[in-house]
């Protein structure tokens, strides 16, 4: 067990064996107060003011409502894709096609969306992950402090730029900027699947590569912006005893920034990838449709889930139809809840810091 | 391999605050100088000077010379990085690296001098851990964390830390100040080990720590707020204890001081 003498670290994190996160948070926090933390409410509890009471009810309130928020956001879209997922002729899963023109006969299936909005988000995270990190570390360990202030204020700012402005950018600049070097992937790594010649025209770069491209940059903040708050909590005596070690600014980086921040890094990604995933806007513009099945190419067009719904919506007076965009929204739902649930276990596993 | 430091003229800055003024002594190997004075006369600060871990503060700034066996570790051609590799530093919290299994705590300074072979590192570790007194209480879980040792075990880690890349001069910032009664003894016992090899400065708080320890005793104050630092006398400490030169450090030592 830890020394006693040593308050500055809650007690038992250093057994492996010991329940962490959910069960450590509360006995750290209210050890002092109550000798049985574990039913804390019901048993006689001396000098509770209105303050408490009315604090404790707003945070219990908001808590509470956030969880029946997503519960009802949940149970809407089961609710209105059920009948839509009934009336199904092909398999919802499995299947690549997506017809819901005519109602009485709706054939759709999501294979292709799922497809392409992972690739999409997956190309963007690769992309905006490693430059997050080098703009992370160079704010909090290099950059002079009166540099890094405004800098991180201009990264800040990428996030404020609205996405249709990305989605014109990506479709006008981007796009005809990135056809030359497209085609030489295409011409000489064609061999490979994900640069084989595409489904839509290259030319116009309504690709997704092009939107991947684009949706990295539209990620970049966020990711940016958390991993160097992270970073800039690197405890200084870790840092000053790996420079008393001899170490080098890297050799610091590496020994204490690295690991104390790696946790909050992934997370980081993470809420970058669920934003990747949703994106709608500028995806919608940038992709061109086409009605060719994914060929797994970087040069493929297509639509992700949230630029189909969102190109869809005249479509949405017939319930049926709706329904079945509907579906789709759910599937995108669970998959943005199963991204966050492997955040938060890769987080969990690397806990050994705190 | 314990060296001989020289302080000489040694002024420091932090910005446009003159920190310490004026410091000059000598610091013989195999000895251990304690620096004692109230909180904010500098004591820490020069000690930091002697590694080059001052100038790691924005702004920190330092004039004068401070020579190791002769050679000034702030000449133009000297790398800090360097200095810090051959002068070894403790301080106030224990802080070992928490993702570091203690193993490669202790020898994380030798594969930061690029030593790579397996056999060699495990050869240091257990030689470290043992001069530090820690070898039977952790040999059989070097895998484990170096958090998952108490206070006193991790600042005997730091130490082994410190002394596994066989350092000229060891630093020691107050190293007791945040661990028990025990611990500290173990501790200091230590110190009394170790400066068999090693050239040892320490800082403390503690006065009767500083009367145990060292052979050699500085005293350091301010002459008030806003002033610079500066070392009022330093002789032997039994000298410093019984009969100093000075009213200021009897004073001090006294507990008659402010």
């Amino acid at each position: 067990m830890n020394d006693p003498v040593v308050a500055k670290r809650p007690a038992g994190s250093g057994d492996p064996g010991a329940a962490r996160g959910v069960a450590a948070a509360p006995t750290a926090s209210e050890a002092p107060i109550p000798p049985t933390p574990a039913a804390p409410e019901t048993t006689k509890a001396p000098h509770v003011r209105p303050g408490d009471r009315i604090f404790r009810g707003l945070a219990t309130g908001s808590g509470v409502f956030i969880v029946v928020l997503i519960g009802a956001i949940g149970l809407f879209l089961i609710l209105q894709a059920i009948p839509s997922l009934g009336l199904d002729q092909i398999n919802f899963l499995t299947s690549r096609e997506w017809n819901t023109t005519d109602p009485a006969n709706l054939r759709f299936g999501i294979l292709d969306l799922l497809l392409v909005t992972v690739i999409v988000s997956i190309l963007a995270l690769l992309i905006a992950m490693p430059i997050a990190l080098g703009i992370a570390l160079f704010l909090t360990q290099y950059a002079p402090r009166n540099l890094a202030r405004p800098f991180a204020y201009v990264v800040d700012l990428l996030a404020a730029v609205p996405s249709i402005v990305f989605g014109l950018w990506g479709l006008f600049v981007l796009g005809p900027v990135l056809f030359p070097f497209s085609e030489w992937l295409i011409d000489n790594l064609g061999w490979f699947p994900l640069f084989a010649k595409g489904n839509v025209n290259v030319q116009l770069g309504g690709t997704i590569f092009t939107a991947g491209i684009v949706v990295a940059v539209m990620i970049l903040p966020i990711i940016t912006a958390v991993s160097r708050e992270v970073f800039d909590r690197t405890p200084r005596m870790h840092i000053e005893g790996a420079i008393a070690l001899g170490a080098t600014k890297w050799e610091v980086v590496r020994t204490t920034v690295l690991p104390f921040g790696k946790a909050g890094y992934v997370s980081a990604s993470m809420l970058g990838l669920g934003r990747a995933l949703g994106e709608t806007i500028a995806v919608m513009i940038i992709l061109s449709t086409t009605t060719a099945s994914f060929g797994w190419s970087l040069f493929d067009g297509g639509a992700t889930f949230a630029s189909k719904i969102a190109l869809a919506a005249p479509e949405f007076n017939d319930t049926r139809s709706a329904g079945a965009y509907i579906a789709a929204g759910l599937v995108l739902f669970v998959l943005t809840f199963v991204v966050n649930a492997i955040a938060r276990s890769i987080v969990a596993g690397h806990k050994e810091y705190e | 391999m314990a060296k001989r430091l020289d302080i000489k003229d040694l002024n420091l800055f932090y910005g446009k605050f003159h920190a310490v003024e004026n410091v000059s002594l000598a610091v013989p190997p195999r000895n251990v100088t304690a620096f004692i004075g109230p909180s904010g006369c500098g004591k820490s600060t020069v000690l930091r000077s002697l590694n080059r871990m001052h100038e790691v503060a924005p702004g920190a700034r330092v004039e004068g010379k401070v020579l190791l066996d002769g050679e000034d570790i702030y000449a133009s051609t000297v790398d800090p990085v360097e200095v810090r590799r051959t002068i070894g530093m403790v301080f106030q919290r224990p802080n070992p690296f928490p993702t570091m299994s203690i193993r490669d705590n202790v020898v994380a300074g030798l594969k930061l001098a690029g030593v790579k072979n397996k056999r060699e590192l495990d050869e240091v570790a257990e030689r470290s851990l043992r001069g530090a007194n820690l070898w039977n209480e952790v040999k059989d879980r070097l895998d484990r964390p170096g958090g998952s040792l108490s206070g006193g075990q991790q600042q005997r880690l730091c130490i082994a830390r410190a002394i596994a890349v066989q350092p000229d001069v060891l630093l020691m910032d107050e190293p007791c100040s945040a661990l028990d009664p025990i611990s500290t003894l173990a501790i200091e016992d230590l110190i009394t080990e170790l400066k068999k090899d090693y050239t040892i400065v320490i800082v403390t708080h503690n006065m009767q720590q500083a009367a145990r320890v060292s052979d050699q005793t500085a005293f350091f104050n301010l002459l008030g707020v806003g002033q610079p630092g500066q070392l009022i006398e330093a002789d032997d400490t039994e000298k410093i204890f019984s009969n100093p030169g000075q009213k200021a450090t009897e004073d001090y030592i006294s507990g008659r001081f402010g």
